[in-house]
């Protein structure tokens, strides 16, 4: 059987879902050209969003959207990690906790309690963690949501042997890339660009908005010297914690540079 | 001395006409997003007409002018590099027959007018060509094909110290364009007093219509004009000994300084007229059928700049930002025999927290250790 054969050598790729919106996964179906020849090159065991039949693992790649909020997430990620050969996470929630990560400054069953009925039905733990929290990955693609250029080249990369290109450097180099005269220097608009990793194409401020961080931090984020002339241009100290508690709010440099900015917040008494 | 010539704005006109008869792709100064950048232009109309831009050090806004100069405003975040070395570029293709594969030939180069090309500029691109002419199929092309008009400056800006550089406020005698003027205010009136500086810019001229020689008056006017400009840059960089002031103190102290205050996030090289490091991409379709290797823009700050087997070397924002000062003021020099900085400004109005080197430079100096006034740098950049 000619068919079957081809399959058995085609790499095969799975896809899953934790703590998410759906948003990365619809990224992959949205690459439309692209899937067609993701498709070929590679067969798709397990991807529920696009098709109902699922290959038993072992994959050769798994892509993993979401975060970790459960117990069940928790122990599932584990057998998720035993059945591929390469882990890559997708998305803000799968690498850095995503927005429910702002629960993690938050008394949960504080939550649980007002929104459901029977809160004691309700299995969640204390903190959205990215997964790399649970298990080793192989590769973390930031954004929410992901680029879909951005995908195709991982997956490109994977089944090619080499090294993604994904760049992690600020958004500025995209903003100059693309021609956007900078916003914070025109406008005074404050931004994130500077501390945050590219792979938008810098969008936001080729419409002129300041970034909001959506793909977390770049390689070396100076957040520090950001917020010093974030300041200086106006932006209270409220807005600041606001600005890195977003998506990414629990990536290590925007979550220090938050709580840095709030302590001072409870020094000097102010809170709104 | 070439013959100056003077034209009223259609004799100006024209020229532009003309460079569209010769198939140029015509580029020059126009308002995009609160900015004066670079871009397409059909006509004269295309330019920001009576707008200014007023800079300081990571600010930047427009203003209505009082006149209706077309060139009134000095640089903005573009450079023409965005021509001469594009950000994006295939250098290499290859597509896969059945016995291997086959070379795809490059798209022959565009040929671009620049029209506008401000004195630092015109030198910004005499140090380009210093680098990439005698190796870079890329850059050689286009720059062979291309047709500067260089107009010089009659106001500088708050972060212009072009004149501390040796390369403005107007075109010096070694320059290399192919037309320049200046754009006057002759008896109430706006006029274009223009002259060739090569022979195509000489051909082209000899086309204008209305053009009249410039009198003595006029040239007189000119010159008063320039020293004026020259006058109206309030910005300085004591190059006194750089190449060794920067050499001697690789190891200051005062690196940390301003490594806690930068963002490495690539801006200043970015909009910096000379700055040339790129990198290359290889890239394959997902069928195998096609190879690409792209040409990009990159950065000394950016940590994969300086990845080689085994790591990256400078880690620190403070590493690369003394790589990124030493190489223009000083190993520049060594290297191509001119400085690396024409003093344009840019990295200092496009700075988003405002670092300007020329206060770099003098902060420097005050903490000179070979005057024993430096704190040494820890081992972690050292
Ligand atoms: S707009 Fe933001 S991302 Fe773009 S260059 Fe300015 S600071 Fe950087
Ligand atoms: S270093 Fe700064 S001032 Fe000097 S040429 Fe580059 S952008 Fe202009
Ligand atoms: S000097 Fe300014 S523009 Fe350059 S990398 Fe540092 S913060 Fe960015």
């Amino acid at each position: 059987m000619a068919h079957a054969a081809a399959v058995a050598t085609k790499p095969k790729l799975a896809v899953y879902k934790f703590a998410s919106c759906d948003g990365c996964q619809l990224s992959l179906l949205d690459a439309e050209d692209a899937l067609l020849d993701v498709a070929g090159a590679v067969h798709i065991a397990n991807f529920l969003e696009a098709s109902r039949e699922v290959v038993p693992g072992p994959y050769d790649v798994s892509l993993v959207e979401g975060s970790i909020t459960t117990p069940h997430d928790a122990e599932r990620i584990k057998q998720v990690r035993a059945e591929s050969k390469f882990l890559v996470v997708i998305g803000a929630c799968a690498t850095a906790g995503g927005i429910q990560a702002l629960r993690n400054w938050k008394d949960v069953d504080s939550f649980t309690s007002i929104v459901y009925a029977n809160p004691q039905y309700i299995e969640t733990l204390q903190t959205s963690t990215p997964i790399s929290y649970h298990v080793p990955v192989d590769f973390e693609l930031r954004g929410c949501p992901i680029s879909k250029e951005q995908l195709i080249e991982v997956v490109a990369a994977f089944l090619q042997g080499r090294r993604p290109n994904i760049p992690t450097y600020s958004v500025c180099v995209e903003c100059k890339a693309r021609g956007t005269a900078c916003v914070m220097v025109g406008a005074g608009t404050p931004c994130l660009g500077p501390v945050t990793q590219a792979g938008c194409g810098a969008l936001c401020p080729a419409y002129d908005r300041g970034c909001y961080g959506c793909f977390g931090p770049m390689e070396s984020p100076n957040t520090e010297a950001l917020e010093m002339w974030w300041r200086e241009l106006g932006v209270s100290d409220r807005d600041i914690v606001d600005a890195f508690r977003s998506f990414n709010a629990w990536a290590e440099p925007f979550r220090e540079a938050s709580d840095r900015v709030e302590a001072r917040l409870t020094v000097t008494g102010v809170t709104e | 001395m070439p013959e100056t010539l003077v034209l009223d704005r259609s004799g100006l006109a024209s020229i532009l006409s003309e460079l569209r008869a010769r198939d140029y792709l015509l580029v020059g100064p126009t308002i995009q997003q609160e900015a004066i950048g670079y871009g397409p232009i059909d006509s004269l109309d295309d330019l920001p007409q009576g707008w200014t831009n007023v800079q300081s050090p990571g600010a930047s806004h427009l203003e209505r002018r009082d006149d209706e100069r077309l060139f009134g405003y000095v640089v903005g975040p573009h450079s023409w590099k965005k021509y001469l070395m594009p950000n994006e570029v295939v250098i290499w293709r290859g597509e896969r027959t059945d016995t291997g594969f086959e070379t795809v030939p490059p798209e022959p180069a565009p040929a671009y007018a620049l029209f506008g090309v401000r004195p630092c500029e015109v030198a910004a691109i005499a140090v380009q060509d210093a680098v990439f002419m005698p190796t870079d199929r890329v850059y050689r092309e286009r720059r062979e094909a291309a047709f500067i008009v260089a107009v010089n400056c009659t106001q500088a800006g708050a972060n212009c110290f072009c004149t501390s550089m040796g390369t403005g406020p107007a075109v010096g005698e070694d320059a290399v364009f192919d037309i320049a003027f200046t754009e006057v205010d002759r008896n109430g009136t706006l006029a274009y007093l223009v002259e060739a500086g090569s022979d195509d810019g000489a051909a082209v001229l000899q086309t204008v219509v209305g053009a009249e020689p410039a009198s003595d008056a006029d040239l007189a006017m000119l010159e008063s004009v320039l020293q004026e400009a020259a006058a109206s840059v309030t910005k300085t960089m004591d190059t006194d000994g750089i190449h060794d002031l920067m050499l001697a103190n690789l190891r200051n102290g005062y690196w940390e300084d301003v490594g806690g205050r930068c963002l490495a996030c690539t801006n200043c090289t970015m909009v910096c007229p000379t700055c040339f490091c790129n990198t290359v991409e290889d890239t394959m379709t997902l069928d195998g059928t096609t190879a690409e290797r792209t040409r990009k823009w990159d950065s000394c700050f950016s940590i994969d700049f300086s990845y080689i087997h085994g790591g990256p070397l400078r880690m620190t924002p403070e590493a690369r930002y003394r790589q990124w000062l030493t190489h223009k003021l000083a190993t520049w020099f060594d290297q191509y025999g001119t400085s690396g900085c024409v003093g344009c400004g840019r990295c200092i109005t496009w700075c988003p927290v405002g670092i300007d080197l020329t206060a770099e430079v003098a902060a420097l100096r005050r903490v000179d250790a070979r005057q024993g006034l430096s704190v040494p740098l820890p081992e972690v950049m050292a």
